[in-house]
């Protein structure tokens, strides 16, 4: 056997990732590069982007500075990207807030980029035929909304479900170009996507002790597994949701 | 800013504890029904009500229903 044997290689690949200026999405964008991939990397914060591309492994990536959720700033992008082997989804927000408390604006808020904007924007790449034949689209979703959920988080599981029932009826609505449409469930991450303080480092502390394994995930173990589904070693895989959690969803 | 609206509006979010059970001076931590959920309803009340950000950090840190009303009063200004 060749010592260059890699079944999970991304050389000559070329791959989007949203959400690449923090947590999951830096991580998939950094692990992809060193597996041989040309990333497109995107994000709203000029500066953590500016970090995450100038960390890339190799030459020949690019980026630019978008809000998906902005007509315009989604304009720019479609019309810079481009033809894709690729498609990583990791742009996300969450939000600890009692089911009661609940509005029409925060509703809005969570949905327009954890759901429209990732299905907008799958819509409007096949549109313009940017989505190779045979590519694969993964989208980050989570064990929150599709096995189970935690206090205050009605509305981001929501979201996390809608995820997987699109990327079901996506995956068999490109089944005949061979696009591959698959999702990545992780439980929770050392990432800072609890940054804005509704929830103590105490009460955090606490949860890890819940996992089976006894922490939280770290970023780029949920790359691997992205990195997986975006290499031809999954290429009869399609419609999937691979789970990753330390064990949490055994209990 | 009246403390007797607020001792209200955080009474409010307690299913089973009755009014007369709160005043400014309540160590809210005592009281039977309160957890970590309690915590994330009167941040979100207070976000809702006063459309003021107060953070698990400022509840952990205050011991009784005027502590907080401080801290939010602090973040008023």
């Amino acid at each position: 056997m060749s010592v260059k044997y890699n079944p999970f290689s991304l050389e000559g690949k070329a791959i989007l990732v949203t959400g690449a200026s923090s947590g999951i999405g830096m991580a998939v964008a950094l692990e992809s590069s060193k597996c041989g991939a040309s990333l497109f990397i995107t994000g709203r914060d000029k500066e953590r982007l500016e970090r995450t591309f100038n960390s890339l492994d190799g030459l020949g990536h690019s980026k630019i500075i978008a809000d998906l959720t902005d007509e315009v700033d989604l304009d720019n992008l479609i019309s810079a990207v481009p033809s894709l082997d690729g498609i990583v989804f990791s742009a996300g927000i969450t939000m600890a807030v009692p089911f009661k408390f609940i509005t029409k604006e925060k509703l809005n808020h969570i949905f327009n980029l954890n759901f429209n904007s990732a299905a907008v924007m799958t819509q409007r790449l096949l549109q313009n035929k940017l989505i190779k034949r045979e590519a694969s689209i993964v989208f980050i979703s989570s064990i929150s909304g599709v096995y189970c959920s935690s206090p205050g988080a009605s509305i981001y599981s929501a979201s996390k479900g809608a995820i997987n029932g699109l990327a079901k009826g996506l995956a068999l609505d490109l089944s005949h170009t061979l696009i591959r449409v698959n999702t990545v469930c992780p439980g929770m991450v050392e990432t800072n996507i609890y940054g804005s303080g509704q929830i103590t480092e105490e009460q955090l502390e606490e949860d890890r002790k819940r996992y089976p394994l006894k922490r939280y995930g770290k970023p780029e173990e949920v790359a691997f597994a992205v990195i997986y589904l975006l290499s031809d070693a999954s290429k009869w895989v399609t419609g999937s949701n691979l789970l990753i959690d330390g064990g949490f969803t055994l209990l | 800013m009246e403390v007797k609206k607020f001792v209200e509006n955080f009474a409010a979010q307690f299913e089973e504890s009755d009014l007369s059970a709160f005043s400014p001076e309540t160590k809210f931590r005592d009281l039977e029904e309160w957890s970590s959920f309690t915590a994330l309803s009167i941040i979100a009340m207070v976000d809702e009500i006063y459309n003021v950000k107060i953070t698990g950090d400022d509840i952990r840190k205050s011991n009784t229903v005027k502590d907080i009303f401080n801290i939010m009063e602090l973040k008023m200004q």
